[in-house]
């Protein structure tokens, strides 16, 4: 056998495999697509992706937008968003911060503060579960969105924050240096020097936090009680509990429903964001 | 140049109200309130001392099972998920036309996370009349009940997380591609298998990665919440009742018991220092730095 030939062999091989790890990866979300077209027996019977009736009846779609609780997905869905927007925002501007502090200047209690952000880092949230939410509760601020995103003003998401230092150590420091002999102060240099060249990992800080949000269910469980506060997350699950024995489409459809934010906002990132990954995550 | 001595502690203002705040402040909160009685809007809340850890250890029988609960699924899970999500890297490593393609193709599932829509679906997908079984009985299998058996309940919980490598498969991907290629080289001059070039190079290189990875995958399965409470309900008969889901009802649910929460809190939070702690001293043996 010629090398020509094996090394169409080997790619042959490498695109199976890739083929099949993907079907495993997706035919879930296929199928939880197709199902919203199927009726019940339809769903329990056929693990095919091709629905009976084609994609004629897009009834369930209509069903599932309002939940049995008298709102919509919609209302949610704006619940949803009235703390991810602002806990986005922050998390992004707090880390930025933080990470040039910790990744630019050599100040007097730099390895404490370093250490202190691996620390949190491996402490489970659970520990300070309890202690904040008398916090908040002691504020009066059980059910509002505030408990849900105070604390990203802070830099508190030890995670980002080091993922932000990891990233600025791939960027050359002569940029600092130049920027002040150029006469920029501190804050000029991040600004304009730093921040432009940060944009893929401040995509996927943007990204993950919003998803991250977007999938919190303890969090919203805690903080928020009143039905028409509900986030998505909770509100979703709570509706699907009191459907799942009849109308299986509409169930699927919800669950649909409550996807396409997410996936839309990877659509838009993906370029960016799995590059963020991937440079921060090499140099830990 | 004063202006970058002072500029750092103005920028890091934030992060230390942050600190204490939101970290320090109730780390110490939490570890009081383990040593009390101490129930939302009660009265008589008081010091008990060491009540709730003794009460832990001898008479409670949820904890002892929840414990175990979360014990099998962290095994499970952790070593799961890396093998995979590596086995993954690996594959989306082959230089390839589409590779992007199915870089981003993969990762979708985990980026839809812990979403409640996905661990709802894959509740559903593991029923008795699941796709799961469906796809088992057309090819001549028998349906499996997979929410009466404790460890296939458990298998469950851990297959979605396996099915959510994203964020750990793209930190080996990165270190895979960062591997000197003049190693490779070296290895197939000596004649050296593609297998044994993975064991013998690969694996050693990424070791930093290895020990990054399975740190954070074993403290986040310590502290998993959404499968159990959501797909196995803790069920059946306890086998799947993770600590986290304990506490949440204890201090949530049940009888606003804040106290004995905390304390539960903190053995796991006691729990996972430990088991870093171990693996962080057995690195030394199996983690090699190249610089």
């Amino acid at each position: 056998m010629d090398i020509k030939t094996r090394r169409k062999i080997n790619a042959f091989v490498r695109y199976v495999i890739l083929v099949l790890v993907g079907v495993i990866m997706l035919y879930p979300l296929f199928w939880l697509f197709s199902a919203t077209f199927k009726e019940n027996h339809e769903i329990f019977t056929s693990a095919g992706l091709w629905p009976e009736n084609g994609l004629s009846d897009w009834s369930a779609w209509g069903r599932a937008w309002h939940f049995n609780t008298g709102y919509t997905f919609w209302d949610h869905f704006m619940n949803s968003l009235k703390f991810l927007v602002p806990r986005t925002i922050f998390t992004i501007l707090s880390s930025i911060v933080t990470g040039y502090a910790v990744a630019r200047f050599n100040f007097k209690g730099k390895k404490i503060v370093f250490m202190l952000i691996i620390a949190t880092l491996l402490m489970p949230n659970v520990i300070f579960m309890i202690p904040l939410y008398l916090f908040w509760n002691a504020l009066g601020l059980i059910n509002t969105p505030y408990p849900l995103w105070v604390d990203a003003l802070f830099a508190t998401n030890s995670f980002f924050v080091f993922m932000m230092i990891q990233f600025y150590r791939t960027i050359p420091r002569e940029l600092d240096e130049a920027s002040i002999v150029d006469g920029c102060n501190s804050l000029q240099t991040l600004f304009y020097i730093l921040v432009p060249i940060l944009k893929p990992i401040v995509i996927t800080v943007g990204v993950l936090t919003f998803m991250w949000g977007m999938n919190d269910y303890l969090g919203p469980l805690i903080y928020i009680t009143r039905m028409n506060l509900l986030p998505l997350s909770v509100a979703l699950r709570t509706a699907i509990d009191a459907e799942s024995s009849a109308d299986y489409s509409k169930v699927y459809a919800m669950s649909f429903l409550a996807i396409i934010p997410a996936l839309a906002i990877f659509g838009f990132a993906q370029r960016y964001f799995i590059d963020g990954v991937a440079t921060t995550g090499s140099k830990g | 140049m004063s202006n970058r001595k002072i500029a750092p502690y103005i920028f890091l203002i934030p992060w230390v109200i942050g600190m204490l705040i939101f970290r320090l402040y109730p780390f110490a909160n939490s570890l009081r309130l383990s040593f009390m009685r101490y129930r939302l809007m009660s009265p008589n809340n008081r010091f008990i001392g060491l009540d709730n850890y003794i009460r832990m250890f001898t008479t409670d029988r949820t904890f002892k099972l929840s414990l175990e609960a979360t014990l099998k699924y962290v095994l499970l899970t952790v070593p799961l998920v890396l093998v995979f999500s590596l086995f993954v890297a690996f594959v989306l490593n082959f230089k390839l036309k589409f590779i992007n393609f199915f870089r981003t193709a993969y990762y979708i599932p985990s980026i839809l996370g812990g979403n409640v829509a996905i661990v709802t679906l894959w509740q559903f997908l593991f029923e008795t009349r699941g796709l799961i079984n469906t796809l088992i009985t057309s090819l001549g299998g028998t349906p499996v009940r997979w929410y009466t058996d404790p460890n296939l309940a458990m298998l469950v919980m851990s297959l979605l997380r396996a099915w959510q490598f994203g964020s750990t498969m793209v930190i080996f991907l990165a270190a895979l591609q960062n591997v000197p290629k003049s190693l490779y080289e070296a290895g197939a001059i000596d004649g050296a298998s593609k297998l044994r070039m993975f064991f013998a190079i690969t694996i050693p290189i990424i070791t930093p990665v290895i020990l990054f990875n399975f740190v954070m995958r074993t403290v986040n399965a310590f502290q998993e919440f959404n499968s159990s409470y959501l797909i196995t309900q803790g069920g059946p008969n306890y086998a799947t009742y993770l600590l986290n889901v304990y506490i949440y009802e204890t201090a949530f649910r049940r009888n606003l018991n804040m106290g004995y929460a905390s304390a539960l809190s903190w053995v796991l939070f006691v729990l996972i220092m430990i088991l870093t702690a171990i693996v962080f001293r057995s690195s030394k043996y199996w983690v090699h730095y190249s610089d």
